[in-house]
């Protein structure tokens, strides 16, 4: 599913919500019917592990290389002993083909490796769901494509629930089932990529032919 | 006119809100406190960053204090005109080093070193989103990057300020037997005459408390951190300026309580 809509309009706020990095003023955020602005923080802690997030500029750890960084997540959120977790490592990296990366820090890394770095590091635990912030913003074309594809091969391959919030109508058109468009705090639209590339409504429509 | 005359309200309100956001902040780390074992077992990086890291700096500073504190009793009990009281420049140099340079020193320099560096680094993963992946992978953000430097800043502090202790005293005693005219003989005698074991404990027992002010406050600041760089720098400088008023705070506070 992907959430588009105007910059500052709230996209990624709303993204946060979903495993308590933000809390609302008012209302309630369910996921698998727990609500998670009011769960302790032991079960809050439950509830994060089921939601893997990437952020926008990979948000990686800066001290550490790209494996600790994979470990981290795998240490804390499963019970894998370091051999298991060392291979789980490898194999992630190289699902979003990153091989032999293992050992380099962040600052070595582009922008589009430290996004697919920061992929791997969101579905090392094998997260039920994974949110997406801007995972294609600042990229070239090729990049673009090819995360699209890494992120619908994840959704095929590990079979996890993926939220994206995005610009890109590519990323929209190529990989979502459902797209949201958010708009003065509402959901102005909710339905396939294909019905809002059919929509008559002017606003809608030059938002994503991008007509100002 | 209207800003001027409530500009002294709003810094008493936001004074009393950082006191309450910063008591906040430390009751949170009790949250995960099943995780301390992971957590507390992160001390050791930060007791080598904080301390070990910390040893040559603290050396040079401990050693020029007793040289300077040497030079000046010295030039003070000559010119009070007392013949034969020189022997009493090791008394001032020990009390002087003991109870209040050497410590207050080594705070002040580890608020620069330590405490600058401790909010500018976890300032600058608030501001590129490090804390939320942290805690969108489970850890308590809070426990994670406080609890260890907190605690490596309790262990470490009173080790630096007994090393401080040891080079300030060389210092004053190598000022003395070299370029005064006082043998070390005297220097000791006089060192001797009103030493009290708690002259030395009480220097220590500050360095704990100057260790959990300075790396708690920088801490604070740090997780506090927003608007990117510029908001990094603003957050290090309020962090290092709170730190030294803290310190001279806890300094007078502690001296009321245990030596009176």
């Amino acid at each position: 599913m992907s959430i588009i809509g105007k910059s500052g309009i709230g996209k990624s706020v709303l993204l946060k919500h979903f495993n308590g990095l933000i809390y609302p003023d008012s209302g309630l955020v369910v996921v698998d019917d727990e609500i998670v602005n009011e769960a302790s923080f032991s079960n809050l802690e439950k509830i994060r592990s089921k939601i893997s997030m990437v952020f926008q500029f990979g948000a990686l750890f800066d001290s550490m290389t790209v494996s600790e960084n994979i470990s981290l997540a795998l240490k804390k959120m499963t019970d894998l002993n370091d051999k298991q977790i060392n291979f789980r490592v490898l194999e992630t990296l190289d699902e979003v083909g990153m091989n032999g990366s293992e050992n380099k820090y962040p600052s070595e890394l582009s922008g589009g490796m430290r996004k697919r770095v920061g992929i791997a590091r969101a579905i090392a635990a094998k997260p039920k769901y994974i949110l997406y912030d801007e995972p294609t913003t600042g990229l070239d074309p090729i990049m673009t494509d090819s995360i699209n594809k890494l992120i619908s091969k994840l959704h095929t391959l590990e079979n996890v629930t993926s939220i994206i919030v995005t610009h890109d109508m590519r990323t929209v058109y190529d990989i979502s089932d459902r797209v949201i468009m958010l708009d003065d705090g509402r959901i102005r639209f909710n339905g396939s990529p294909t019905d809002i590339k059919n929509i008559d409504e002017p606003d809608i429509s030059n938002f994503i032919r991008g007509v100002s | 006119m209207r800003n001027s005359v409530l500009y002294p309200f709003s810094i008493f309100i936001s004074f009393f809100e950082s006191i309450s956001n910063y008591c906040a902040l430390m009751f949170q780390m009790f949250r995960s406190y099943r995780s301390w074992n992971y957590y507390l077992s992160l001390t050791n990086i930060h007791m080598y960053q904080i301390g070990i890291k910390s040893i040559p700096i603290v050396i040079i500073t401990g050693l020029f204090a007793g040289m300077v504190l040497a030079v000046q009793a010295s030039y003070q009990i000559e010119a009070s005109l007392i013949p034969g009281m020189e022997w009493t420049v090791g008394s001032v140099v020990g009390e002087a080093i003991l109870l209040e340079l050497a410590p207050m020193i080594t705070a002040m320099v580890m608020t620069g070193k330590i405490g600058a560096t401790i909010a500018a680094e976890i300032g600058t993963m608030r501001v590129s989103e490090q804390i939320d992946a942290l805690e969108s992978l489970s850890f308590d953000p809070v426990a994670y990057l406080i609890l260890p430097r907190i605690v490596a800043g309790m262990i470490m502090f009173p080790m630096l300020i007994a090393i401080a202790d040891l080079f300030g005293l060389a210092g004053g005693i190598w000022v003395t037997t070299n370029s005064l005219d006082i043998s070390y003989a005297e220097f000791i005698r006089g060192l001797r005459t009103w030493f009290v074991p708690m002259d030395y404990w009480f220097g220590i027992i500050k360095g704990f408390f100057f260790g959990l002010a300075i790396t708690s406050i920088a801490c604070f600041y740090g997780f506090n951190a927003s608007g990117g760089a510029e908001g990094v720098g603003k957050t290090t400088r309020t962090s290092v300026v709170v730190s030294c008023i803290t310190v001279v705070f806890l300094d007078y506070f502690l001296g009321e309580i245990i030596l009176l």
